[in-house]
């Protein structure tokens, strides 16, 4: 009853210029299956879906449905063929309602070309008593939490009759507790017979949900591999070398405390308090990591404490020395070091060469410069020597910084904050973009920084890094501060309490919630992973 | 609008299923971040005008008694004139005013926002209370309130059609600051065209292609060539007025009755409703550009909110990305709505030429562009707000003339600013902040 569909790649290659970013790439999705390309950041995965999706034309190579080659010209050829996407960033118009979102591009009409979202709303309430969405046709996009958001997207593949469902990274702005959900909602289509492509670097979750996984690297089909694999196997594979995944961290010595953040309020242009009345504090010789869902005021924290936020009460206190009210460069001088969350836009000048990116902060400064007169060839010198010590990959510091991968740029970005003598250290989404070869290095700087006696203060959304690096935990929810626990606490406790459940209800609910997975023998995505590797009957049903 | 995002939505959908033990957060545990914040400015700037309407108005107002006239001769039944003593009157619309005010600042202090009616009703009082005034110290102390009003429809014609035409661009997330280049285009294409084929429709039709012909300019080198949409928009204004005036100087000026005589659209009288006192003049006693009027504004609305092109030209205009990757053409349909928009303004244009006086001059248009665009932003990118947006303007404009007319104790030169002040106060935001199309103005480049 239910049409299956079978979807072929064969030998995609799609160019930019000169780049590769697809080479001769076969996959075979067979119907009714969870399908993961697994992948580092840049290796070629949303590329390779956008060619499927008829965004990109591929420059090479054919795509079959069911044996049969197609062509898409635009995304309405994909929909047409049985192909609907989920974005990694939504292609929801925001102040649309539900309704008017799934009906745009299939919209059933009255005569004369009136909307009929009546019917719209129908299939709506349909999909979403099938797989329990509970998604009200009638709410605005904007009023919707992000995972509800989620699920009108695939809503919307539904509707259009999909039965390959494309998700492009779709955990990268989900909760843990949002996350296990969707993967549970991943399972019920398939046991829907719809076929899912689930584009993603995060083990865990492949490991949870695939049935087969296709690891690609540099535009390259590496090889496919057995959701049993290990994590380990499938991360060398996805980097093309053996990963040390766990960090090889000294339990913390701390010192004195000397970094102290007290009623912390920020205040946002339009009134809100981004930041709302946070106090925490930081020892030397120990990493306090912030973690949250993106948008809970970490960025506003951070640049608090720099001095990038105009409006902000409380107090910042380095060495009992007040930060609030003094300027970036004040700040710096004190001896903070800071990596921005977005290395493109706040850390680093693309078109400037590497050898001065590595000396922004002190440019003006012996033995950069003297009096007005830059000294290139020491800077140049700089360059060299940090190069060689954090490791850039690059044939020059010449090289425009612009040109360098994402975890060669993090690693200058890096260079520059570490290189001078610190009194606190600050980096935002340390390892955001980055391969997981250079996350590793990255990572063992980081602890380095703190064995030196600097506080560290590290802000990330990813879980998974919070629980390597920190020492303790603090958790953001909508700009307060929600607890500060130990680095033991469990991952599902953590989830709970970035979802803005104080930590004692947070262990209260995790407990509790143990039990009943235990009861009803299900599997959670978080929970050491038990799905059956043979594919059949992996998953959930209800 | 602005309500607090605070109060929980009615039927809002739970987040997830239930699982066992999880209790979501309630949403007012913590303060919602996303609430938007309630300022201080319609407060204060009600109390202000309040206060400004008690002292002029009221205290300081005239002593003669302020006549206002409602029937005309020809209605078939007469009402009464209206008759209020000024300085009463003036006292009791701003102590109404000052009690808004009041309940403004009340609101405020409990962190709500003022309801939409507040800001309307206030205007509404405060233009009656002008009006008083202004009247009452007249040499004569008495107006037609329905030539008035319906004079204030006849010059709002253009400026609705310029807005609409705003609104069709603006939807589809082009910017449209050529309204002006459009409206004098299609003004003096009707005036050549409609003389050279002696027919006024045709002239009609002609200023609608000379209008889209000038939104395709703004099109092409906006969505196809990526050029700044406000740098094409200001050169389009100077490049058709150049072109118009150079015309005009050459060729029109030297042989008007070859070129610059094109006859007046007739004004079409329906019989009997148009005795009807007040708003049978206005609604059924117009030109044919004044009836077309009235339906673009609901075929622009209708066709934006309830059709399936207007669902994918608001699309476009908010969020282009989406709308492509649902198999829309996103520059395609920016394209002919520019186009369209541009027929819109033209049609408007030709009201200078065909329907005001009956013959072009340079400029002739005056800058009516830009006060559309200030009426698109009034009326909140709405083609129905931008109607009553470009009806306030066009009231403000006729006010003017009327009043100098029967001989104020305020300077004309004051009352020529009328209309250009409502602009800026309105413009300002007294009804709110307005939100235009997200994607407005940024070019759409795939991939």
């Amino acid at each position: 009853m239910v049409r299956v569909l079978k979807l072929e790649l064969r030998g995609i290659t799609k160019r930019f210029g000169s780049l590769i970013a697809n080479d001769h790439i076969d996959v075979v999705v067979e119907p009714g299956q969870i399908h993961c390309l697994l992948g580092e950041n840049g290796a070629g995965k949303s590329t390779l879906m956008n060619v499927l999706y008829g965004l990109y034309e591929p420059s090479e190579g054919e795509i079959l449905v069911d044996g049969k080659a197609v062509t898409f010209r635009g995304p309405g050829d994909a929909m047409a063929a049985g192909i609907g996407m989920v974005h990694q960033h939504f292609m929801l118009v925001p102040v649309f309602t539900v309704a008017e979102n799934v009906a745009l591009g299939a919209e059933t009409t009255k005569a004369g070309g009136f909307l009929n979202l009546d019917d719209t709303r129908r299939k709506i309430k349909e999909i979403s008593d099938k797989y329990g969405f509970d998604v009200d046709p009638d709410a605005l996009i904007e009023d919707l939490p992000v995972g509800v958001q989620q699920r009108v997207e695939i809503i919307k593949a539904l509707v259009r009759d999909a039965k390959v469902l494309i998700l492009d990274e779709p955990t990268a702005v989900l909760t843990p507790q949002d996350t296990d959900e969707l993967l549970d909602i991943m399972r019920q289509l398939k046991s829907h017979g719809t076929s899912i492509v689930f584009i993603s670097h995060k083990l865990r979750e492949v490991k949870a949900v695939s049935d087969t996984i296709t690891v690609i690297r540099r535009g390259k089909v590496v090889g496919t591999a057995d959701p049993s694999a290990s994590t380990t196997e499938l991360a060398s594979m996805m980097v093309g070398r053996a990963v040390n995944l766990t960090l090889d961290k000294a339990p913390a010595k701390p010192q004195e405390t000397t970094f102290q953040v007290k009623d912390l309020t920020v205040i946002a242009p339009t009134g809100q308090h981004v930041v709302d009345g946070i106090s925490f504090d930081i020892a030397r010789g120990e990493i306090l990591a912030v973690a949250g869902v993106q948008g809970n005021g970490q960025t506003e924290l951070t640049e608090a404490i720099l001095g990038l936020q105009e409006r902000c009460h409380g107090s910042i206190l380095l060495d009992g020395e007040e930060l609030l009210g003094r300027s970036v460069k004040e700040v710096l001088r004190a001896g903070v070091g800071f990596v921005p969350e977005d290395r493109s836009v706040d850390g680093l000048i693309g078109t400037f060469s590497i050898a001065e990116n590595l000396v922004l902060d002190r440019y003006d400064q012996l033995p950069f410069a003297k009096g007005i007169s830059m000294s290139p060839a020491r800077i140049l010198e700089n360059a060299t020597s940090r190069i060689d010590e954090f490791d850039v990959r690059t044939p020059s510091g010449s090289l425009a910084a612009g040109t360098l991968s994402g975890g060669n740029q993090q690693k200058v970005v890096m260079a520059r904050e570490l290189s001078r003598p610190l009194r606190l250290f600050i980096a935002s989404q340390p390892t955001r973009g980055v391969d997981v070869g250079s996350i590793e290095f990255l990572h063992k700087r980081i602890v380095a920084e703190r064995d030196n006696g600097t506080p560290v203060m590290i802000v990330s959304t990813e879980l998974d890094e919070v629980i390597e690096l920190a020492d303790r935990i603090a958790v953001l929810y909508k700009g307060k501060l929600v607890g500060i626990v130990p680095s033991g606490t469990g991952r599902d406790v953590l989830g709970l309490m970035m979802a803005g459940l104080s930590p004692e209800s947070a262990h209260a609910d995790a407990a509790q919630a143990d039990a009943a997975h235990a009861d009803a023998g299900a599997t959670s995505g978080y929970t050491p992973v038990q799905t059956s590797t043979s594919g059949a009957e992996g998953g959930d049903h209800d | 609008m602005s309500t607090t995002a605070t109060s929980p939505v009615p039927g809002k959908p739970q987040q997830g299923k239930p699982e066992p033990g999880t209790t979501r957060p309630a949403a007012d545990s913590v303060p919602a971040v996303s609430a938007k914040p309630v300022t201080w400015k319609v407060p204060v700037l009600l109390a202000v005008l309040g206060v400004v309407a008690f002292i002029f108005f009221g205290v300081m107002g005239p002593n003669q008694t302020a006549k206002f006239g409602i029937s005309s001769s020809g209605d078939f039944f007469q009402l009464p004139a209206i008759e209020v003593p000024a300085f009463l009157g003036g006292i009791v619309l701003s102590v109404l005013m000052l009690g808004l005010a009041a309940y403004a600042v009340y609101l405020k202090t409990r962190n709500e926002a003022s309801p939409g009616w507040l800001p309307i009703v206030f205007i509404v009082l405060f233009v009656a209370a002008f009006l008083i005034w202004v009247v009452g110290g007249a040499r004569t102390p008495s107006i037609s309130l329905a030539g008035l009003i319906a004079g204030s429809v006849t010059l709002a014609v253009p400026l609705v059609f310029g807005s609409l035409s705003g609104v069709l661009c603006e939807r589809a997330g082009v910017v449209n600051i050529a309204i002006e280049g459009q409206l004098l285009g299609g003004a003096f294409t009707a005036a050549m065209v409609a003389t050279l084929t002696k027919s006024p429709f045709i002239g009609l039709l002609a200023a609608a292609v000379a209008g889209a012909v000038v939104s395709m300019v703004l099109a092409v080198f906006s969505i196809k060539y990526l050029v700044n949409q406000i740098i094409v928009g200001v050169v389009l204004n100077v490049l058709v007025s150049g072109l118009t005036g150079f015309l005009f100087s050459t060729v029109m000026q030297a042989n008007k009755a070859q070129f610059n005589s094109p006859g007046r659209l007739p004004i079409i009288d329906i019989p009997v409703l148009s005795s009807i006192p007040v708003i049978g003049p206005i609604l059924f006693k117009q030109s044919v550009v004044g009836y077309l009027m009235y339906i673009a504004v609901a075929v622009v609305w209708v066709g934006l909110f309830k059709t399936k092109w207007g669902l994918r030209v608001r699309a476009v205009g908010e969020h282009p990305q989406a709308a492509d990757t649902m198999g829309i053409k996103v520059n395609a349909t920016r394209f002919w709505n520019v186009t369209l928009g541009g027929a819109v303004a033209g049609i408007g244009g030709s009201f200078f030429t065909l329907v005001a006086i009956d013959s072009f001059t340079k400029e002739i248009s005056g800058g009516r562009g830009f006060i559309a665009l200030a009426a698109l932003i009034f009326g909140r990118w709405n083609p129905i707000g931008a109607f009553f947006a470009a009806l306030l303007f066009g009231f403000a404009d006729n006010l003017q003339s009327i009043v100098t007319i029967i001989g104020t104790p305020v300077p004309s030169q004051f009352m020529a600013m009328l209309p250009y002040l409502v602009t800026v106060l309105a413009v300002a935001g007294l009804v709110g902040r307005s939100r235009p199309p997200a994607a407005d103005g940024i070019p759409y480049v795939k991939g």
